[in-house]
């Protein structure tokens, strides 16, 4: 029961999050049917194609009918772009572009000191809101008339500020006087009241806690600017990370995860075809391989770092077993796919089982052991990333997992997007190897 | 002269949940060299399994198979076979096919090429050597699978339904080169058909089967397999003779099909 009250609090958290984002996803949408408009437009003035697809009255429905729109997937990416760009105000937009950013600059406000006897003083706070990452000077200001005296103040953007009027004023709380107001309207402790440039709350204590508007912009420690990024990864490609050159980290990452699929490939196959030939290794292996293919390879991670430790030998002790059970599921399917009546033919034109193995099973097992090859590589990459996050000196998962450790943003996210390249790239060439090497995959 | 002996041959097997069926009931038959022999009958009589112990993938239950004086008790190459459909080899070309059954007797390259090469003229595949076999249409595809079979020499040709996936102007070749085929090499051939006509056409010899359990129901002797050797396959076809086995054997099998669904079904 105190369980359900638990899960039921945190399904709470969950859909106020969602419904927070829902506006954001509207406008997401939004965006995506204004382009579609745009490219409908567009494409009126084009000339018209004729082949057979476009001549197709049906396309709702119609799946083949339904290609990837070229245009569309352009758009898609450029605009990803595009809207980093808007919220991180990026110096490659032009600048009626970006969103609002947060104020920097120069403002002023009042605050009303009272006085224990019940006489009323007001004094002028300037404020001076630099950019994150730049020094900046208090404003200068002159203290001014009565006992609350005015006050200067350097915030930087994105960050707040606590203004203690007892620093100068010559009546303070300790004598009992307190601030009642700010620009003229009441406050309170934890009352916030809104200054044009910033925003003034008032902590339990009685001081002044100023927060400039931050605007719709994402701070650079949450999301830097495409260009921030692309400046570290120029420089991260020529200097290296952590005294190691970038070639060498995502080197090492490729050369794990090669050598531990290469290994679950050379294992897992043949035992695929072991099981696909015979029932008795069907039944030793069937209750093994079932068991293992749930389990993810990185629920494995403890115990490999616990046997073999955080080097090489762990890592692909893990890829290993990732490509292992997918190579040998993979063969095991292609050689229970292969149709009987090949295997009647073989035998009937004189084959041998040797040669019913090299010629019929072999072959025509190829396309799925391909299918498992592609997804085996995908998993391994997918494991080598998770694994270097957990422990390890080199390597692409290491790189953005040290770099969130120092809030170097940019370096996690040029991380990000060069594992998603390579991994895409992974894939584009299984995909190519698949089509020279069987060239027959579901022609048979 | 090598005999196929096809002596008191019974299968009966059983099922997973108990019960059995008795899929051939004593049948036997007795081929000479360079016979013809279509066998026709009712889905579930036993055709298939008939040309499956013949060919050495099934052990029969009782009865046996002799080939040329040698009992059969396994897939050989002096049985070669034709399938339905989709029993080439994807990953090879035409000419690979067709040369599997050199390839695997380690026949001289030069040899091999000289039969294939023929073989592919035989069946008018000559500019289609080096094509993939998906590239083939469904007729040709079973001219490969003819040429496959024949290019192995073997005495007696099974063939299962080797037409039955084409369409009726394609069939209607096919039977042509069949008969062709089988005037120029003499094979003993079993042919499996669901068709009347083509059972008609491409049989010597023409075995009714009948279901539950499978059994030889009748056996024609025919002439119209000798005549289609000569002249034009549709003149046989309109033959009187022929109209009338059609009709007689047509309703042989409806009696049959009747027998086993009418009852519950009614028509």
């Amino acid at each position: 029961m105190e369980l359900i009250g638990k899960l039921g609090e945190e399904l709470w958290t969950v859909l106020l999050t969602i419904a927070r984002a829902l506006p954001y996803v509207a406008g997401y949408i939004v965006l995506i049917l204004a382009m579609l408009a745009l490219w409908r437009a567009v494409k009126r003035f084009l000339r018209p194609r004729h082949d057979f697809g476009s001549l197709k009255t049906v396309t709702f429905g119609d799946e083949s009918a339904v290609t990837s729109n070229l245009v569309a997937s352009v758009v898609s990416v450029l605009l990803i772009f595009v809207l980093w760009g808007v919220f991180t105000g990026s110096r490659l937009l032009p600048g009626f572009l970006h969103v609002p950013g947060a104020f920097t600059g120069e403002g002023t406000f009042t605050y009303t000191s009272q006085a224990p006897d019940g006489t009323q003083d007001e004094a002028t706070v300037s404020v001076r809101v630099v950019p994150f990452g730049t020094a900046g000077e208090l404003p200068e200001v002159m203290p001014g008339e009565g006992f609350a005296k005015d006050d200067a103040l350097l915030v930087t953007a994105y960050r707040s500020e606590l203004l203690r009027p007892e620093d100068n004023d010559e009546i303070t709380r300790e004598d009992g006087a307190q601030v009642v107001a700010v620009n003229g309207q009441p406050i309170a402790p934890d009352v916030r009241v809104d200054v044009g440039f910033a925003s003034v709350v008032m902590t339990a204590r009685g001081t002044l806690n100023v927060t400039p508007d931050q605007g719709w912009q994402m701070e650079p420690i949450w999301l830097p600017s495409p260009e921030a990024v692309w400046t570290r990864l120029t420089e991260i490609a020529s200097a290296g990370f952590r005294n190691v050159s970038l070639a060498e980290h995502l080197g090492f990452s490729l050369f794990r995860v090669i050598v531990g699929f290469l290994l679950g490939a050379l294992v897992g196959i043949p035992l695929g075809y072991a099981m696909g030939l015979s029932d008795w290794f069907r039944g030793w292996f069937d209750p093994i391989v079932e068991f293992m293919r749930p389990v993810p390879p990185l629920a494995l991670i403890p115990l490999v770092i616990i046997w073999a430790g955080i080097g090489e030998v762990g890592k692909i002790i893990l890829l290993f077993l990732a490509a292992l059970w997918i190579m040998a599921i993979a063969a095991r399917a292609g050689v229970s796919g292969v149709r009987i009546s090949k295997v009647h033919a073989a035998y009937s034109l004189g084959a041998s089982k040797v040669q019913i193995m090299r010629h019929v099973i072999i072959p025509n097992s190829l396309p799925e052991i391909f299918t498992g090859a592609r997804v085996a590589m995908g998993v391994c990459w997918g494991t080598v990333v998770a694994a270097e996050l957990v422990a390890a000196e080199k390597g692409a998962g290491m790189m953005i997992m040290v770099a969130s450790k120092f809030q170097s943003t940019d370096v996690v996210i040029m991380g990000i997007i060069l594992i998603g390249v390579i991994g895409f790239s992974i894939d584009l060439l299984m995909r190519w190897a698949e089509r020279v090497m069987v060239p027959w995959k579901g022609k048979g | 002269m090598s005999e196929l002996l096809i002596d008191g041959l019974s299968m009966r097997f059983d099922l997973p949940g108990g019960g059995s069926v008795q899929a051939l009931k004593d049948v036997t038959l007795d081929l000479k060299q360079g016979e013809l022999m279509s066998v026709l009958g009712p889905s579930g009589c036993g055709k298939t399994t008939l040309l499956n112990i013949v060919a050495g993938f099934l052990a029969p239950t009782s009865g046996r198979v002799v080939l040329a004086g040698k009992p059969v008790s396994g897939p050989g190459r002096e049985r070669g076979m034709v399938f339905q459909q989709g029993a080439l080899f994807e990953w090879m070309s035409v000419r690979e096919n067709v040369g599997f059954g050199p390839t695997m007797k380690g026949m001289p390259k030069a040899e091999k090429r000289g039969i294939v090469d023929h073989l592919l003229d035989v069946v008018g595949l000559r500019d289609f050597k080096e094509k993939a076999v998906y590239e083939l249409s469904g007729g040709m595809q079973q001219r490969v699978a003819l040429a496959r079979c024949l290019a192995n020499d073997p005495e007696v040709i099974l063939m299962d339904e080797p037409l039955g996936a084409l369409d009726a102007l394609t069939r209607e070749k096919m039977q042509g080169l069949v008969l062709k085929l089988w005037k120029e090499t003499g094979k003993t051939i079993i042919l499996i058909t669901h068709s009347v006509e083509e059972a008609l056409l491409l049989g010597q010899r023409l075995v009714v089967m009948a279901p539950r359990p499978g059994r030889i129901h009748r056996e024609y002797r025919l002439p119209f397999a000798e005549m289609g050797a000569v002249t034009d396959l549709r003149e046989v076809k309109k033959h009187p003779e022929f109209t009338q086995r059609r009709e007689e054997i047509l309703s042989m099998i409806w009696d049959m099909e009747e027998e086993i669904m009418g009852r519950t079904e009614g028509v």
